[in-house]
């Protein structure tokens, strides 16, 4: 056993480890540094847990070997896992969080005693609200991140799912969350209480489902919040300080990205959440694409281009991950420093399916991270280049967002590809970007269309550099 | 008169608040990722409750409704923390400088 204040001190200690584990996320050279302090946070935590439990019979048995299959679970999908497919891992991984606090609250509400929280049915009051919070957010971050989930794994279509009176529906539903927390601790029935965590279930699927496939950097950041927020209502009912340190960290993380995210689109979070947003327009955009006339060229053209070019700056979105062409880009990178071209990567804040999931793939590529830059480090550099390489990149390069008004994404901050001597675009067709907008760039003089897949295309480049 | 325990927690959490917020603005654009599977896998000390809940009441009563659920926790907060801090590192692992001897 160990006494309840020497436990907390040691809760303290975690939490300590876990600000210094976001803190090395300053920069990459003390990040490695930074995960090995969450490692021995969370192994203090759990070892300081067992040891005060102090049950070393069948139960410890149980804990160990769930605990190992768990954990070869988890390491097994870590090591196997696709850098493209970090969205959908770690939507898989925000719904595990959330379900585990359903699961604790759960437990903590049909056995008070272990927890100090009263008895079955005369629960104290604090705490009953506190587990209800705790099971509403974590069940709603289940069902949210597990449609997140499919639709970033495109088993579920990406576009919005929208029905008359949506809103109406989900703000009833929170509403009648407040109302059942209340009849709960009135009368501590557990009707009440299976009741919220089946409505916070329902209202994780509504709120997400109307939420287009592009806006999933925001939901992603958005549901990592209410991860941290369910673990530190869960953190109060235990009264345990680690875990209420820990979803504090956790939820304004989350939140802070969410901003982010928010901003690099200029658009509200209520914006985004409310959904809707990204059901094609077509109508507006087909109408007068077929009259402009569009430059296209091949592989030996874009060689030619960039070889001859002092700088080039290389843009990436989406469509890179989506054929994974970062390998052959860093390739054709390569080929061209040797042609004494100097490259450099431009990142757009919103540019593929979550929060820096470009800078990861090019750091898989092995790119130093030292040549790739954000959006107001590098911007003013395209004025100065000679070619920009935009890969898989559409909506963010778009002129309009300048220069139109009346435009969806006008008003967002976008990389000024056009200011470059000449932008080669890869691209498989002339489809206009999520947003459903006609991008501007493609029909101008300095612009040479690729029509091909991004990975295929740059393989090609390859070859004629050579 | 005696503070109520609670209001420490809240100050605790308040002041967290603040800490996270501070301490994320100064995290680099490139680490977003990285931060957010970090984050995904602390958050996961959650198994505190999950162990509290699984291994009350004694070696008879283990498998009553209230402990199974935290060893259903447990198996999901594992895989969870496992899972993020590996990924988190094999991300990290990739973040390097450029090498003058590569080129």
């Amino acid at each position: 056993m160990i006494s309840a204040n020497l436990l907390a001190v040691f809760y303290l200690i975690s939490g300590v480890l876990f600000i210094l584990a976001l803190r090395g996320l300053s920069s990459p050279e003390t990040s490695r540094q930074g995960n090995l302090f969450g490692i021995i946070g969370m192994a203090i935590a759990i070892g300081v847990t067992i040891i005060s439990v102090g049950n070393f019979s069948t139960g410890f048995l149980y804990l160990m070997v769930l605990m190992l299959i768990g954990g070869s679970i988890g390491a097994f999908i870590s090591f196997k896992i696709p850098m493209t497919a970090m969205p959908e891992l770690v939507a898989g991984f925000h719904s595990l969080v959330g379900l585990a606090a359903v699961f604790v609250a759960i437990s903590a509400f049909l056995n008070p005693e272990v927890f100090n929280l009263g008895s079955p049915s005369n629960i104290k009051i604090a705490s009953l609200i506190e587990m209800s919070l705790g099971a509403a957010i974590g069940a709603i971050t289940f069902t949210g991140s597990i449609i997140a989930f499919l639709k970033l794994r495109g088993i579920m279509s990406g576009s919005p799912i929208t029905f008359f009176g949506q809103h109406y529906i989900n703000l009833f539903l929170g509403l009648s969350l407040a109302g059942l927390i209340f009849y709960l601790c009135k009368t501590q029935a557990d009707t009440w209480f299976w009741t919220i965590i089946f409505i916070s279930f329902l209202l994780g699927v509504l709120l997400i489902i109307p939420i287009g496939g592009a806006d999933m950097p925001v939901v992603i950041s958005m549901l990592n919040s209410y991860s941290g927020w369910a673990a530190a209502g869960i953190g109060f009912t235990l009264e345990n300080t680690a875990l209420i340190i820990t979803g504090a960290l956790v939820g304004s993380s989350g939140a802070i990205l969410s901003y982010i995210m928010c901003k690099g689109m200029n658009r509200s979070f209520f914006n985004v959440i409310l959904g809707g947003w990204g059901a094609t327009d077509q109508s507006s955009s087909n109408k007068s694409k077929e009259q402009k006339p569009v430059k296209s060229g091949n592989a030996d053209d874009a060689a030619f281009l960039m070889k001859n070019a002092s700088s080039v700056i290389i843009v990436p979105g989406y469509g890179m991950a989506v054929a994974q062409a970062q390998h052959a880009l860093r390739e054709m990178v390569d080929a061209l420093k040797k042609n004494g071209v100097k490259v450099t990567y431009a990142i757009h804040p919103v540019a593929g399916r979550m929060p820096g999931h470009m800078n990861v793939l090019l750091a898989e590529a092995n790119v130093p991270y030292d040549e790739v830059f954000e959006l107001e480090e590098i911007n003013n550099d395209f004025a100065n280049c000679d070619v920009a390489y935009v890969i898989g990149a559409n909506d963010v390069t778009n002129p309009v967002a300048k220069s139109d008004p009346q435009s969806p994404i006008y008003g967002m901050p976008i990389l000024d590809v056009e200011k470059s001597k000449s932008v080669l675009f890869v691209k498989r067709s002339l489809s206009p970007g999520y947003a459903g907008i006609d991008n501007d760039l493609f029909y101008r003089d300095n612009t040479l269309m690729l029509f091909a897949d991004a990975k295929k295309m740059t393989e090609e480049i390859i070859k004629s550099l050579d | 008169m005696e503070i109520d325990p609670f209001i420490f927690r809240l100050s605790i959490f308040i002041l967290s608040i603040f800490i996270g917020y501070y301490v994320v603005w100064s995290v680099t654009p490139s680490l977003h990722t990285p931060l957010m599977s970090v984050t995904n896998a602390i958050s996961s000390v959650i198994i505190v409750g999950a162990i509290i809940a699984a291994l009350a009441g004694g070696a008879d009563n283990i498998l009553d409704t209230a402990n199974i659920f935290g060893f259903l926790a447990i198996i999901l907060a594992a895989v969870n923390i496992f899972g993020g801090f590996l990924v988190t590192q094999r991300m990290l692992a990739m973040y390097k400088k450029k090498k003058k001897d590569k080129k």
